[in-house]
């Protein structure tokens, strides 16, 4: 207590120092002025008087300092008065301030919105209770490591399995919602009925899902996603209880989900139904539809979980040969199923993010030390005056906390900015993808990043020129205008410190000249048609079932769409390129042995103009025509791996083949070969794909390509109106032109902001390398002039001093450039799984680099050289 | 040279106390002299070192302080004890006088035996 008190109080005397001052001194005087008086009374001199006063007062100086140490922290007081010297020193080189706290800056914001990133995706833990405990189960077999799960499979897991909590399904679908206007396409999610419980998630308002609402024959009922509640009831209460119609059929709704609630792995979703056994899908073992996620019970660890899977699998491989055989069990924590794709390129971005604060570290670190250099008189000044190591350090760490803090806060400021733009250009579609982005901002792990990196930076600059100038010798620094072997063993230094800066610039250069040239090979992979001028949407109709009207939809849909004016062509696939590689089929070869493998191909289900509005090209045979339908013979056209695949020797025109047991229905003649369109995403694998005439394999729900004359996203509008006035119960979804399909699909973006991303970096990294390298041969032409007026005295050529100054310009870029090209090719072949289309060893591109920063150090080493042969040799000896 | 500076203050502080105890407000200077005087002129105090004392012992809240005016007529400033200050009084009275047996203990350690 009587502690805090004097604190206080010496706190609070830190700030009214002058005032206890004056009051210090008047009591001073007046104590000798009574001691003086009562001397004289005994009878001394005046003289006498006072200096016995004095004597016995031990000094008034030194009794004031010994007051003042008391009455305030001498602490305190010097570390705010070196605040206030520092913050003098830089606004008198407000050059050096202004850059220094520029680069750290930009350094740091670089740095930090990245790992606000890194910390969201890969460091926070996903938003359930215990989510590590969450397993990502699903089923892959020889070509598809990470394929669905059949609703059979899922049943026999979840009975026999002895390592789950809980096991749950889930299966993304499409519904149509009527509506006062119409119908109209909203995303949905079947589940089985325990699936938020093994989330952990509680509805925030009504119920759950009762176990057996996910059998066959119950009542229907429905779960609202929060936004979906928002949209479809404006967040109404009494939503609860009412029904809404869902693709012609009545839902009551029950629950509505809590608002931060998101499921990564399917998206978003705005209705959440049970899911319904007895569809046509689910009620076949190979037919694959489904996610699962389970709950692991308390001690078992995932390996023992796996183990317990394959075995099931296994069971049901000999249990169902025919279904099952190639079929085995796969299982990821949920985090690294969301997370796993996004993790290699965040790290990557990361590392280039943190290479560039520390070249901006580096960079400043440089003009610190040229700094101090200038300042050796003062510190030699300071030392001999008695200033020890540790108070220069303070000092030195004071001025460089004034930028820090500054470059801290400035770059804080600008990273928040920066967070918000990088995720607003995230496309929306893979932004449900990524729910960890949500509230994406500035926090308590992002300060402690940022407050790391400003230590460190801190440590380094205080520690730099204080090491520096401790090593030197005082009174070397004193002599006037010395320049001797300190300015040398700097220069050493700063040399050093250039190398690392261009060997840096040199990683982030090929690693963005990579990327560039990856995007570049994505965006114009063989695509085996003409992606321009493409309109494409989706269109679903629920209630045609089997029957009359399914066969004509389609012909319905494609003579409406034709009619529209600007429209050259048009043609309807059950799944449009560049989607993915699914949707197979298996197929088995008339005539040929067969031991039940699984010939896993794509199937498209076409119309008879598809191939001419795609402009892709029919190799051989013929295409399908209107004759291809139900009454006549089954026909395929297949792609060339296809026929590379299964007819290496042969003509596959004219061969027959059909379902994995070749029912009579399910065979197939092959009437022409098309070339290799490209079914999955930019950087996938050209699959064995067929193609089936629409009308012996019709569905509901198609997408639509047409070819148009003018803007193809003009006539989208168009297109959609048309299709939808044909009959109200048609919905139409997913509109977009082929381009910005490519453009926006995921692959392409992660190529094309890593491209981005890293080029800015490298683009800062070349400029801050080149002004580094700029800065030390400046410094050492400064350093030499008269080294080099002596030289041109003795008869030196003004070449040859150009020559001295770019052949140690030229040393350093060399060697910083061969380090960066081997680190980089290191780096490459870190990032080789990102890149596409592009060898680690690509030497264009290392190349170009080199020819880059060995322009751009030719560009910072020219106007010193030039000044350096220009020096007067007369001039030169005279200075000093 | 800290540790012995802290005994001298502590008793300094005790000194000064219970000078202003015996004689009321009082200034610097008259603090001064009246401990010499107590001490039979055997303590040679170093004026300089009584106002870092007086100071702390302000900032403890022992004693007040308020300028007025000496006796011939100058311009001084008054430190008076309070409350707190007699109590501490008492306090650090104790704790020396258990130092000072303490000590005699060692000083005489026969008669203890005996």
């Amino acid at each position: 207590m009587k502690r805090i008190r004097v604190w206080s109080s010496r706190l609070l005397g830190s700030f009214r120092k002058n005032r206890r001052d004056r009051e210090l001194a008047d009591e001073i005087d007046s104590h000798l002025q009574m001691h003086i008086d009562d001397n004289l009374r005994s009878g001394m001199s005046a003289e006498e008087a006072r200096r016995d006063a004095l004597l016995k007062l031990g000094g008034a100086e030194r009794t004031k300092e010994r007051y003042r140490d008391r009455s305030t922290f001498p602490l305190i007081e010097s570390i705010s008065q070196d605040v206030r010297f520092a913050a003098r020193q830089l606004r008198r080189s407000p050059i050096f301030a202004i850059t220094a706290v520029l680069m750290l800056s930009l350094g740091l914001c670089a740095a930090v919105s990245l790992f606000a990133f890194v910390d969201a995706a890969l460091i926070r833990p996903l938003p359930y209770p215990r989510s590590e405990r969450l397993v990502y189960v699903t089923e892959k077999n020889a070509t598809i490591p990470d394929a669905n799960l059949s609703y059979l499979d899922y049943v026999d897991w979840k009975q026999q399995n002895t390592v789950f909590q809980s096991l749950d399904a889930i299966n993304s679908s499409g519904y149509l919602l009527q509506s006062g206007i119409g119908s109209i396409s909203i995303r949905g999610a079947h589940v089985t009925a325990g699936f938020f419980r093994t989330l952990g998630v509680k509805p925030l308002l009504g119920r759950d899902f009762r176990p057996g609402e996910d059998l066959a024959g119950a009542p229907h009922v429905v779960i609202l996603s929060y936004a979906g509640w928002q949209q479809l009831f404006g967040g109404r209460k009494d939503a609860l209880g009412q029904t809404i119609r869902l693709s012609y059929v009545p839902y009551l709704i029950v629950g509505i989900l809590p608002q931060g609630f998101q499921f990564a792995l399917r998206g978003n979703a705005l209705v959440w139904t049970p899911l319904d056994p007895s569809g046509p899908c689910e009620s076949r073992r190979s037919c694959h539809n489904l996610a699962a996620i389970g709950r692991l019970n308390d001690g078992v660890t995932i390996q023992t979980a796996l183990v317990n899977m394959q075995a099931i699998a296994a069971r049901l491989e000999a249990e169902y040969p025919d279904s099952n055989r190639g079929q085995w069990a796969t299982m990821l924590p949920l985090s690294e199923s969301i997370v796993g794709r996004v993790r290699p390129i965040l790290l990557t971005l990361m590392g280039g993010g943190l290479l560039l604060l520390l070249i901006s570290l580096v960079n400043v670190a440089n003009l610190v030390l040229s700094r101090s250099e200038v300042r050796r008189r003062e510190v030699a000044i300071r030392t001999s005056l008695g200033a020890s190591t540790v108070r220069l350090f303070v000092q030195f760490g004071t001025e460089a906390s004034v930028l820090i803090v500054s470059a801290a806060i400035a770059g804080l400021v600008l990273s928040v900015w920066l967070i918000k733009a990088f995720t607003g250009l995230i496309p929306t579609n893979m932004l449900a993808g990524m729910p960890y982005l949500q509230g994406l901002g500035l926090n308590g792990h992002l300060l402690w990043f940022a407050a790391i990196a400003a230590l460190i930076a801190a440590f380094l600059f205080s520690l730099i020129p204080s090491l520096h100038l401790k090593f030197s010798d005082t009174g070397a620094g004193l002599a006037e205008g010395s320049r001797g072997s300190a300015g040398r063993g700097w220069q050493r230094l700063g040399g050093h410190l250039v190398v690392i800066e261009l060997a840096i610039a040199a990683v982030l250069l090929v690693g963005a000249g990579l990327f560039t040239k990856s995007l570049n090979r994505l965006l114009h992979v063989e695509l085996s048609f003409r992606p321009d001028h493409l309109a494409t949407l989706s269109v679903a109709a629920p209630r045609y079932k089997n029957d009359e009207r399914l066969l004509n939809f389609e012909e319905e849909v494609e003579n409406r769409v034709a009619r529209l004016p600007g429209v050259q062509s048009v043609g309807t696939t059950s799944l449009l390129p560049l989607t993915y590689n699914g949707n197979t089929d298996w197929i088995r070869l008339v005539g040929r042995p067969y031991n039940g493998e699984h010939n896993e191909v794509n199937e498209r289900d076409v119309s008879v103009d598809y191939f001419k509005t795609l402009g892709a090209q029919l190799l051989r045979g013929r295409y399908f025509t209107a004759a291809d339908d139900p009454k006549h013979a089954n026909v395929a056209i297949v792609n060339q791996a296809f026929a590379r695949k299964f007819f290496p020797n042969d003509d596959p025109i004219g061969k027959r083949f059909g379902d994995t047991r070749l029912s009579p229905k399910s065979i197939r003649q092959i009437v022409g070969i098309v070339a290799d369109i490209r079914e999955g995403t930019l950087d996938s694998e050209i699959w064995p794909a067929e193609y089936l005439p629409f009308k012996q394999s019709a569905d509901n729900f198609f997408s639509v390509i047409a070819r148009t004359g003018p803007d193809e996203r003009l006539m989208l509008p168009v297109i959609s109106t048309a299709i939808a006035r044909i009959d109200p119960e048609i919905g139409t979804l997913d509109q977009a032109s082929m381009i910005d399909r490519i453009h926006d699909s995921p692959s392409a973006y992660l190529h094309r902001s890593a491209a981005w991303l890293v080029g800015g970096f490298a683009g800062l990294a070349l400029l801050l390398s080149v002004v580094g390298l700029y800065g030390v041969i400046a410094y050492s032409v400064n350093q030499r002039t008269r080294e080099i007026g002596i030289r041109m005295a003795l008869g030196a050529q003004r070449r040859n001093v150009r020559g001295l100054i770019l052949g140690e310009a030229g040393r350093l870029t060399i060697r910083g450039l061969s380090i960066g090209l081997s680190c980089s090719i290191v780096a490459a072949i870190l990032i080789r799984k990102l890149l596409f289309g592009v060898s680690s060893w690509d030497l264009p591109t290392l190349g170009a680099v080199a020819l880059l920063l060995g322009m751009g150090a030719i560009l910072a080493s020219f106007i010193p050289a030039e000044r350096a042969a220009s020096v007067n040799p007369v001039d030169a000896l005279r200075i000093e | 040279m800290d540790d012995k500076a802290d005994v001298w203050q502590g008793t300094l502080a005790l000194m000064v106390l219970k000078t202003l105890e015996a004689m009321g407000p009082l200034h610097g200077y008259g603090i001064a002299r009246r401990i010499e005087q107590t001490s039979g002129n055997v303590l040679a105090l170093n004026y300089g070192t009584l106002y870092p004392a007086l100071l702390r012992l302000e900032q403890e809240g022992a004693v007040e302080s308020e300028w007025g005016v000496s006796g011939n007529g100058r311009k001084a400033k008054f430190y008076k004890l309070t409350r707190t200050g007699r109590r501490q009084i008492e306090k650090e009275t104790r704790e020396w006088e258990r130092t000072t047996a303490i000590v005699a203990r060692f000083l005489n350690p026969a008669k203890e035996r005996a």
